[in-house]
């Protein structure tokens, strides 16, 4: 079993099927459409800024707050990639023609990983262009400190969210459950768990928020975070391998 | 050739499948018979390497499943018709399987056209019929050209035209002297179809016998007699040398004579005959008889015991 024949085989199956269309364009569209309304809005009232929000304002990762939307479309993404296979009764057939389930599995992962890093990068260094243009006078430029490893960091943000959330996949199989574990955790959970003093520090070790540490290029003064933009998108991509070697231990064993 | 050895799967407390062994040879059409929860789809899942066998082994050609280079150019299998994407087109279904075992495009076209499914090719696979769905699952079997197919209830959905094309596209490619193993639990559409037979109950293997042995054995061809001069006509029974069985029903039922002769018998000797009639056991009684002890979800004819309220749940607890 030639490896290459597995992934032409996931890349027609990704290909032929709308879900795959639909939810990378809603991605696509949220991430890019929030990032300018919100980064026209921080642009207008900058002015009634005090000293101290205007010395920590980051326009970058102001014309990346759209992520947080669009990184659900993601999510979504990466579960229906996987779980695609169950809910319709495919992975019997998938796994009769490449019954070695190493194979199989790192080829879809692979096969969806590349596409979703080649739009997730696009979105980024349009959605910073974009970005920056409704901040006019307030903007960053890509040549500044930090800036490109941030635009270049938001693609891979997009990029591991979409894995971990096929790793989840593999392991629970149903849609809708890993739907309804990914999207309230990562749209609700975390952010509590981020904003309230007293589990800030267990939150800031969740993939989501140390993941879009990358994004981040002025450190907010007072932030005491104990890593990185590169450390914390390290943490966000230990999470990924944990739930897809996860998803992987399952699959091996499981009857399919 | 697949061959089974000691194949056990237990779920928890309850074994799926006993224990099986036995072998299905090329050439020729097998019927893999059982009733309902026999262990016939299990059976089938481990034969593919989906499903772990608790105990035991399947072998195909010698080989283990995941041990075949393009597993699909060796045992083609339909096992469940909607087991695709229905939002998939039937074309893009069959590509990304010859995609993943080397297979030529131009095979996908061919097998469309096997099976019927040219015109709707470019169409989702979710708008089709039972019956196209499961024509659309056969095609994906016969993509690699194997020389073992394996079909799970392909008549199931299908209209009559359908079934004889199916009976007919099974006998064919064991006429090409391909192995086919079929599933169902219709002894009535095995007759047709089969030239062997495996037959199962509650997982454990009941029979291993060709179709014709099995017909010999159990299509029993019998006359019915019924007289109100029954010992006389006993007594005369047995100086002509003819075994009879007495039912517990008053008639008498005898095996490897011809109604005419028991007639002429009666006459020359001036007993009176209620009935005498020639009687021929059905396969299906037969395949019933044979799984009586297995069935796994009995429907029960008389209706269930009414509830005490008061009843023996509360007692002695």
């Amino acid at each position: 079993m030639a490896a290459i024949q597995v992934v032409r085989s996931e890349w027609t199956k990704i290909r032929s099927v709308a879900s795959t269309v639909w939810t990378l364009s809603l991605a696509v569209v949220v991430t890019i459409a929030l990032g300018m309304l919100i980064s026209a809005l921080s642009k207008n009232d900058f002015d009634t800024r005090n000293a101290k929000d205007k010395l920590s304002f980051d326009p970058t990762y102001i014309s990346f707050a759209g992520m947080s939307l669009g990184q659900l479309a993601m999510i979504v993404f990466g579960v229906l990639v996987v779980s695609n296979e169950y809910s319709t009764g495919m992975i019997r057939t998938s796994l009769a023609a490449v019954p070695q389930r190493a194979t199989f599995l790192v080829s879809k992962i692979a096969v969806a990983t590349g596409l979703v890093l080649a739009v997730g990068l696009v979105t980024s260094f349009v959605t910073f262009f974009l970005g920056q243009a409704m901040l006019g006078e307030h903007k960053a430029s890509l040549g500044d400190t930090g800036v490109l490893r941030a635009v270049i960091g938001g693609g891979l943000y997009m990029t591991l969210i979409a894995m971990f959330s096929m790793g989840v996949a593999v392991m629970l199989r149903s849609p809708m459950l890993s739907l309804g574990i990914l999207m309230p955790f990562f749209f609700l959970i975390s952010n509590i768990l981020g904003n309230v003093s007293a589990t800030k520090k267990i939150g800031r070790f969740l993939p989501d928020q140390a993941g879009s540490k990358i994004m981040q290029v002025v450190t907010p003064i007072g932030d005491d975070t104990p890593y990185g933009p590169w450390g914390g998108l390290g943490i966000m991509a230990l999470w990924v391998l944990a739930a897809l070697v996860g998803g992987y231990v399952l699959l091996k064993k499981r009857d399919a | 050739m697949i061959e089974l050895e000691g194949l056990t799967k237990r779920y928890g407390e309850k074994t799926a499948v006993n224990n099986l062994t036995f072998a299905v040879r090329p050439g020729i059409v097998t019927g893999f018979l059982g009733p309902n929860g026999a262990g016939k789809s299990t059976t089938m899942r481990m034969m593919l390497g989906l499903d772990r066998p608790t105990a035991g082994d399947v072998r195909i050609d010698g080989k283990h499943y995941d041990q075949l280079k393009d597993p699909l150019t060796y045992i083609g299998a339909l096992l469940d018709a909607k087991a695709m994407h229905g939002g998939r087109s039937a074309h893009n279904h069959l590509l990304c399987l010859a995609q993943s075992n080397g297979i030529p495009k131009k095979r996908v076209r061919e097998v469309l056209d096997t099976v019927g499914l040219t015109a709707v090719a470019k169409k989702k696979a979710k708008g089709f019929s039972l019956g196209m769905g499961q024509r659309l699952g056969i095609a994906g079997a016969l993509l690699g050209d194997p020389r073992i197919l394996m079909f799970d209830e392909p008549v199931n959905g299908l209209d009559p035209e359908g079934i004889h094309w199916i009976r007919n596209l099974m006998k064919t490619l064991a006429a090409q002297g391909r192995t086919v193993f079929v599933s169902s639990h219709l002894m009535s559409e095995m007759a047709l179809t089969a030239d062997h037979l495996v037959v199962i109950g509650q997982g454990r293997l009941l029979a291993d016998t060709s179709m014709a042995d099995f017909i010999a054995q159990n299509s029993r061809s019998y006359v019915r007699v019924r007289s109100p001069q029954r010992e006389r006509l006993l007594d005369v029974l047995h100086g002509a040398g003819v075994t009879v069985v007495e039912t517990g029903n008053g008639s008498l039922e005898i095996d490897g004579s011809k109604s005419e002769y028991i007639g002429e018998l009666a006459a020359q000797y001036q007993i009176a005959l209620h009935e005498l009639s020639p009687q021929q056991a059905s396969l299906e009684e037969a395949f019933m008889q044979l799984t009586a002890g297995s069935v796994e979800y009995h429907a029960h004819s008389d209706a269930p015991a009414e509830q005490q309220p008061w009843g023996d749940g509360w007692k002695g607890n």
